[in-house]
């Protein structure tokens, strides 16, 4: 069976709730059969407008959801077969374990003894065997999450729901989730929306990631691919840490551009720039840049080291470089880097395909 | 390690326990003097006048002490028959004593509580009685009435000798204790207790019906509107709660009497002729509509308490999962707001059973309750023991209700706000 292109489909959605602002605008955004996607963005990006949108808690001002094929603005909730899982779990607190999994049994009106089976199924994939009788009262933050998650699973949905499950849990118990949901994911095939504000929890679970901003999905793709090559600036600083010059482009050729900042001219990889006058701010990966660098490189320069932080593995290294007094760098904590002192002159050096001039913003 | 348990020291030498019961004392003292107001306002306000209503309800003193020698000569005698002349004897020596001291009256306005006819036979007794010559009394008392040869009114009087007595009880449920010691019911026509008590039960009943079937929606609005809509809402619930008992009483009556302005409606759409305008008033309807009103409120609070911590995620994932929405609500909504529903119509139905200024106002001849029969006996026939019983009886009754209550839903689980 060929997995659907477009499983699921926002064709130019807008939303308002007021009449006077636009919490989603013109949104276009196909996601696969089977794949994990994951909306991320700031808190009134949208994105879970969106999300609720797709469950059918809110509907579209403008525009069409397709859901495999079919538009569901006029399907109420209850039969569009979309399983969720709530930010606070919602699990129904005056019945067990067992009967919160049996109620999107029993409204299909599935027979018991098949739905006990599926229930068994469910908790034993979220290794909660045993635990059928209790109230969720009695279970921890995690294991009601994962009553939750089973509870969405138990009538085998096509398409999964997530809004910010993990919020409510502490650090080490929502990483350890992360995998569990991922795991979860990968073994039974469902094709899984989840909404996050959290970007190491988007980059370590998903397919593809959205990122919203201001209504308006700014990138969607691959974790790696949005780290790597952010396509404008909103992306590159939202996305792990970022190292930025603002400046103007002097000169643009053979994929390369020139930018001048401060008195220097960097040598960038042109991305949303077309030509010579442009504003443009370069983002570069901390990373990326080096220090005591080879020849090859064919942007170096020399700063002044502000401020050291010790992590480590690695240290942080704050540079006064190109008049930007937040350059970081991340040195790796070698007997080859142990003369990095405070107020030491240092060299620094980078590719120039790592340094994206995006748009100024 | 031994088996018997080792008393653990403090530092200073002083067993664990004693130094810790030392070091609470204070805090215990603190909390009782803190607690103690409320405790002295309780005892003064509640404890007190309900003991002093139990004994009056049962206190018989009265009879005994007006008749103390008729008494203890009745002591040997079995009832069946007239009493011997002894008995008669001393009767009559009590009797000359109340008439000096004035008190025939009372013992009559007595006697006639336990049986009807007392009041005219001991009038004509006193007159008599001014004239009697000494020795042969029973001779003399029998040919003052025929009653006083009615060995039953001998026996109405030997009734009335306990200092305490359980008779008004009985009388509250239309019941007594005949000649030969006997609980039996008052004769049908005479049984106006019961269709009070029943009636009162009926109407508590119907108005917490009521109260629930209007408060739900309305709390569940209050619950989920936004707040600067449900604070207009819950001030509209309140209003009425703020206006006097009275004025809203009052404004019923203007509204649902024959001429009153809903009448006038009715008419005025052809609904109802006008030489045929419905009486919504002076009976029960009257009463289960002012009351009602009433006592919304407090079923709308308990339940919008309860309501607002319903997390509305619940609702949402109950139709996620599948559920129309009548699935939802029925297996998910109204299962949790239980609680609310138990505490506003224990509330409601606690409050309508004791009722009394609205179906005193609204209710008419058929639409009165039990608690305006008390203030009937309070304020018109002065029989003081009579209303202290039967508002013992309703206070036993609320307390049944509650333990009820308890059996089939758990006290725990109400919640009040």
């Amino acid at each position: 069976m060929a997995l659907k292109k477009d499983f699921v489909k926002f064709d130019k959605v807008d939303k308002s709730y007021d009449g006077k602002i636009l919490v989603v605008k013109d949104l276009q955004l196909d996601i696969e059969e089977g794949e994990f996607v994951t909306m991320l963005g700031p808190s009134g990006s949208g994105k879970t407008t969106c999300l609720m949108m797709l469950a059918g808690f809110e509907t579209p001002t403008h525009g069409e959801i397709y859901l495999d094929g079919r538009a569901i603005s006029s399907i109420p909730p209850h039969k569009r077969g979309i399983g969720m899982v709530f930010q606070n779990y919602a699990l129904f607190p005056h019945m067990t374990v067992y009967e919160n999994l049996a109620f999107p049994l029993r409204v299909r009106k599935i027979p018991k003894d098949e739905a006990d089976k599926k229930i068994d199924k469910a908790l034993s994939m979220v290794s909660l065997q045993g635990f059928a009788d209790r109230m969720p009262g009695q279970l921890s933050g995690g294991q009601q999450q994962r009553v939750a998650v089973a509870r969405s699973l138990v009538f085998d949905p096509q398409l999964v729901l997530m809004d910010e499950p993990l919020g409510a849990l502490d650090k080490n118990l929502r990483e350890s989730m992360q995998y569990e949901i991922k795991h979860i994911h990968e073994s039974i095939g469902v094709t899984v929306v989840y909404v996050t504000h959290d970007q190491s929890e988007a980059l370590t679970m998903s397919n593809r990631i959205a990122v919203f901003n201001d209504g308006k999905v700014q990138q969607l793709s691959s974790p790696d691919e949005l780290y790597e090559k952010p396509v404008n600036s909103f992306v590159a600083e939202f996305i792990g840490e970022n190292n930025t010059f603002a400046g103007e482009v002097t000169d643009i050729s053979g994929g390369k551009c020139k930018v001048k900042v401060a008195n220097s001219e960097i040598l960038a990889n042109p991305i949303s720039v077309k030509g010579k006058g442009e504003k443009t701010k370069i983002s570069l990966r901390p990373e990326r840049a080096l220090i005591n660098p080879s020849d090859k490189m064919d942007n170096i320069y020399s700063g002044k080291i502000e401020e050291v932080i010790y992590h480590g593995d690695h240290t942080r290294v704050r540079i006064n470089l190109l008049g930007n007094n937040e350059f970081i760098l991340k040195v790796p904590n070698s007997s080859a880097n142990m003369d990095i002192k405070l107020g030491k002159d240092i060299k620094i050096g980078w590719n120039s395909e790592d340094a994206r001039a995006l748009d100024p913003k | 390690m031994s088996s018997e348990t080792k008393q653990i020291l403090t530092t200073d030498g002083i067993p664990l326990e004693v130094s810790l019961k030392k070091a609470e004392r204070r805090n215990k003292i603190k909390a009782f003097l803190l607690v103690a107001p409320l405790l002295l306002f309780l005892i003064i306000t509640y404890v007190f006048p309900i003991g002093e209503m139990l004994m009056r309800s049962v206190d018989d003193k009265m009879v005994t002490e007006m008749l103390p020698k008729t008494f203890k000569a009745m002591e040997k005698w079995d009832g069946k028959e007239l009493p011997e002349e002894e008995v008669f004897a001393a009767f009559h020596e009590d009797f000359l004593k109340l008439v000096e001291e004035k008190r025939e009256g009372k013992l009559s306005t007595q006697l006639n509580y336990t049986k009807n006819g007392f009041k005219s036979i001991i009038k004509k007794l006193r007159r008599k009685s001014k004239n009697f010559e000494e020795g042969n009394y029973k001779e003399q008392i029998m040919a003052v009435h025929k009653r006083w040869a009615d060995v039953e009114y001998w026996n109405a009087i030997k009734q009335r000798a306990p200092a305490i007595t359980g008779q008004k009880y009985l009388k509250g449920m239309d019941m007594y204790k005949n000649e030969t010691g006997k609980i039996v019911s008052v004769s049908e026509d005479r049984r106006i207790h019961r269709i009070l008590w029943l009636r009162t039960l009926e109407i508590a009943f119907f108005v917490t019906l009521f109260c629930f079937l209007m408060a739900y929606p309305i709390a569940h609005l209050l619950a989920t509107l936004p707040m600067k809509y449900s604070n207009l809402l819950m001030i509209c619930v309140l209003l009425p709660f703020w206006t006097s008992l009275l004025v809203r009483t009052a404004s019923w009556m203007i509204l649902l009497q024959q001429q009153g302005i809903v009448n006038d409606f009715f008419v005025g759409i052809g609904l109802v002729a006008d030489d045929a305008r419905p009486e919504m008033m002076y009976n029960k309807t009257g009463t289960y509509v002012a009351m009602t009103q009433i006592l919304l409120p407090f079923m709308v609070l308990p339940l919008y308490s309860v309501m607002k911590t319903i997390s509305p995620s619940l609702m949402r994932a109950g139709k996620s999962l599948g559920g129309t929405p009548i699935v939802a609500f029925w297996k998910v909504y109204f299962p949790l707001t239980i609680p609310g529903i138990g505490a506003g119509c224990l509330l409601c139905f606690i409050l309508a059973i004791g009722y009394y200024i609205t179906p005193a106002l609204v209710g008419g001849a058929s639409g009165t309750l039990i608690s305006n029969q008390i203030a009937f006996h309070m304020k018109s026939t002065l029989d003081w023991s009579f209303a202290s019983a039967m508002g013992l009886m309703l206070l036993a009754g609320v307390l049944a209700i509650y333990w009820v209550y308890n059996k089939l839903v758990g006290i725990d689980n109400i919640k009040l706000g």
